[in-house]
């Protein structure tokens, strides 16, 4: 033991929060909930969305609880809990324009596609999102290799 | 390190006595304990946003593909991916304890958690390097290295592109933060930390928390769409 042992709380200006007994319920908490995620993904909640909403608010409870209490925001001084908040509103920012903008982009092929880059003929290469880019080619163009010959199976 | 002859020019003015680790240009432990973890935390900032863009990335293309990400999530093992998350999980559990450690002085428990957490991060990344080496002899590489040959959709390499850049990347950031716990463990075994100056260890620990919080996002992603 230290000699300045008795005023080391004073020293760092520092009250003592959480313990063992506190973190403990947290890792429970934790783990609990992540056997409720994997449970969760065996079910379905109707839609391919709606399952990886249920995963995202889950997770998102997880990482709450990993900054209050392991990164010990709950008992911080609030500005290190607001760079964290801004840093996730720029984050969500982030998210947000290149989300408005999926519209408007067309599909990107694989970097060893030998089809052509652009192909009017299906129709919605205006439109995008998985239009010119066929889960199956047919029929490929002459002369140009489709990436995966296996998936013609 | 200078803060001896910091602490002995201080002296010299005659501010009395001083903690060794109290820098000059902070008046005093508490102030300087803050002021770091207001840098920490501006640097995880930065980490955020550096996942962020890929995490925004994989949003859109999993809007783009859905059927062929879904195709090739089934080419991970989730429960690797669970185990994984309840290894990551546990060795939060153990940095926390190591802080708290710090903060009672008990020199014997701080060694203790170091030594648990700095295993647990191996055990992680040995997992992941079962689950790599299944992926690189299957051929379910990122982009133009993706040579699977059995059947699968055709964007399915945009999936492992995705999966290969944000685990590597958070692969990346446990192996940083390995390294990192070992300097704090070597310190720590010389007694360099103590309730009074543990800024180190609770940095560490809050960068340690954030590749968990990184990985709790990360395994839904990867291994649980349905």
């Amino acid at each position: 033991m230290s000699t300045h042992h008795t005023d080391s709380h004073h020293d760092t200006g520092h009250h003592l929060h959480g313990g063992p007994k506190v973190y403990g319920v947290v890792l429970a908490a934790l783990l609990t909930l992540t056997i409720i995620t994997v449970v969760a993904s065996k079910i379905d909640f109707g839609s391919a969305s709606a399952n990886v909403i249920i995963a995202l608010i889950i997770a998102t409870i997880k990482a709450t609880i990993v900054a209050l209490w392991f990164m010990h925001l709950k008992y911080d001084k609030p500005v290190n809990g607001m760079i964290f908040a801004s840093t996730l509103f720029f984050l969500a920012l982030f998210f947000a324009y290149p989300y408005i903008d999926t519209n408007s982009r067309t599909d990107v092929k694989p970097s060893n596609w030998k089809g052509p880059a652009y192909m009017p003929d299906s129709g919605s290469a205006v439109r995008g999102i998985g239009a010119n880019f066929p889960v199956a080619p047919a029929p490929p163009p002459p002369g140009a290799k489709p990436a995966e010959p296996a998936a013609k199976h | 390190m200078s803060s001896h002859a910091i602490t002995a020019d201080h002296e010299a003015h005659g501010h009395g006595h001083h903690d060794p680790n109290l820098q000059h240009h902070f008046a005093e432990m508490g102030q300087q304990f803050e002021c770091s973890k207001i840098g920490m935390w501006l640097f995880l900032a930065t980490e955020v946003l550096l996942f962020g863009g890929l995490f925004v990335g994989y949003g859109l293309m999993q809007g783009q593909h859905p059927e062929a990400f879904k195709s090739a999530h089934h080419h991970l093992d989730w429960r690797m991916g669970a185990l994984n998350t309840i290894v990551l999980l546990i060795s939060s559990f153990t940095m926390v304890m190591a802080v708290w450690s710090a903060q009672t002085n008990n020199q014997k428990a701080l060694i203790r958690n170091l030594i648990l957490t700095i295993g647990c991060a191996c055990t992680f990344m040995v997992v992941k390097y079962f689950e790599y080496s299944h992926k690189y002899h299957e051929g379910l590489l990122p982009g133009a290295f993706y040579s699977y040959t059995g059947p699968h959709q055709n964007a399915e390499f945009v999936f492992f592109s995705f999966y290969f850049m944000m685990t590597g990347l958070h692969g990346i950031h446990v192996t940083a933060g390995i390294v990192v716990l070992c300097y704090l463990l070597y310190r720590a075994k010389q007694g360099a930390y103590n309730s009074s100056y543990y800024t180190p260890i609770d940095l560490t620990g809050l960068y340690w928390h954030l590749v968990d919080l990184i990985w709790i996002y990360l395994f839904p992603l990867f291994y649980l769409i349905s």
